[in-house]
């Protein structure tokens, strides 16, 4: 005899997945313009002060920031190819996408860290002691610096959940080809994080 | 209802996009290893937005979506890039 939970029996009749895709669309556009606005503040400031940006940028290395970019590329690729996977029926090679996705966002977040840390050493870091000290200039550069990177971080590590929920779901079977639209919206959210980091790349390490 | 209508884009396509993404950011970080100011500056942000127009494209499906969702995508740039050109032309004329 087989019994079946009270959620199973039940139908679900309001779902659409349109609508759930342009919900998130719209909060995407929500973040470009937090973002652009934080662009914006850099640009100001670096017309102002462009001395001190390109000292600034230059104490960034550029090795590092080159290694997550790719790192971030690869996920983005390996999050569109696990949604098409998952899209064929393909459960076991859209959970490994996912997983690869999940590794290449560690590898960001382990570099990030030693970056991070290196500027810590030199007592660079919000609300330090030196920061008060220097140059307008060269505060305004590693004040944004840390917003710009550390908010981005954040979402890194929101988007890091969201995927990591669908790989738990896909496991379990409520995500699946005939209902993936959170493996979707999740994918879209981790493309923004991409997407914002293609532009915080050449502004802040590259451009000097 | 089912939801199993939509475009399902193809591994490869991905694979090569990734590729000309990748090939992108070296020529950014060539082109601005050699310190050429605002020439440095300019190729670098057109760079990054070929990179985001194959991103948005491919990577997040516009290409295979409503004329709805690409018309509102790109009224957003549309207005981010008057609220840039506003800001700019206020501090120019302070």
């Amino acid at each position: 005899m087989i019994i079946m939970s009270e959620k199973e029996a039940h139908i679900e009749v309001h779902r659409d997945d349109e609508a759930s895709k342009l919900g998130m669309w719209l909060f995407i556009f929500t973040e470009l313009l937090l973002f652009g606005g934080l662009f914006l503040v850099y640009s100001v400031f670096r017309a102002q002060y462009p001395a001190n940006f390109h000292e600034g940028s230059l104490e960034l290395s550029v090795t590092i920031g080159t290694i997550n970019t790719i790192a971030l590329l690869i996920s983005s690729m390996t999050i569109a190819m696990a949604l098409s996977a998952i899209q064929k029926n393909n459960r076991k090679l859209s959970m490994q996408l996912i997983g690869i996705t999940l590794l290449m966002a560690t590898v960001f977040l382990f570099n990030k860290y030693f970056e991070w840390s290196l500027k810590f050493e030199h007592g660079l870091y919000p609300g330090s002691p030196l920061m008060p000290s220097l140059e307008r200039g060269d505060l305004m550069f590693f004040s944004l610096y840390f917003f710009m990177t550390g908010l981005h971080l954040l979402h890194i590590l929101v988007g890091m959940v969201l995927l990591t929920i669908c790989l738990f779901k896909i496991n379990k079977g409520t995500l699946h080809y005939q209902k993936y639209i959170h493996l979707e919206n999740g994918a879209l959210y981790w493309h923004l994080v991409d997407l914002i980091w293609i532009f915080l790349f050449p502004l802040l390490y590259l451009i000097t | 209802m089912a939801n199993n209508v939509s475009h399902t884009t193809d591994y490869k396509i991905l694979a090569r996009v990734v590729l000309v993404l990748m090939f992108l950011t070296f020529l950014t970080i060539t082109v601005t290893s050699f310190h050429l100011a605002a020439f440095g500056v300019t190729v670098a942000l057109l760079i990054a937005g070929v990179k985001a127009f194959m991103i948005l494209t491919y990577f997040m499906h516009l290409k295979y979506e409503s004329l709805l969702l690409r018309i509102l995508v790109a009224m957003i740039f549309v207005l981010y890039a008057v609220i840039v050109l506003i800001t700019f032309i206020d501090y120019a004329y302070r």
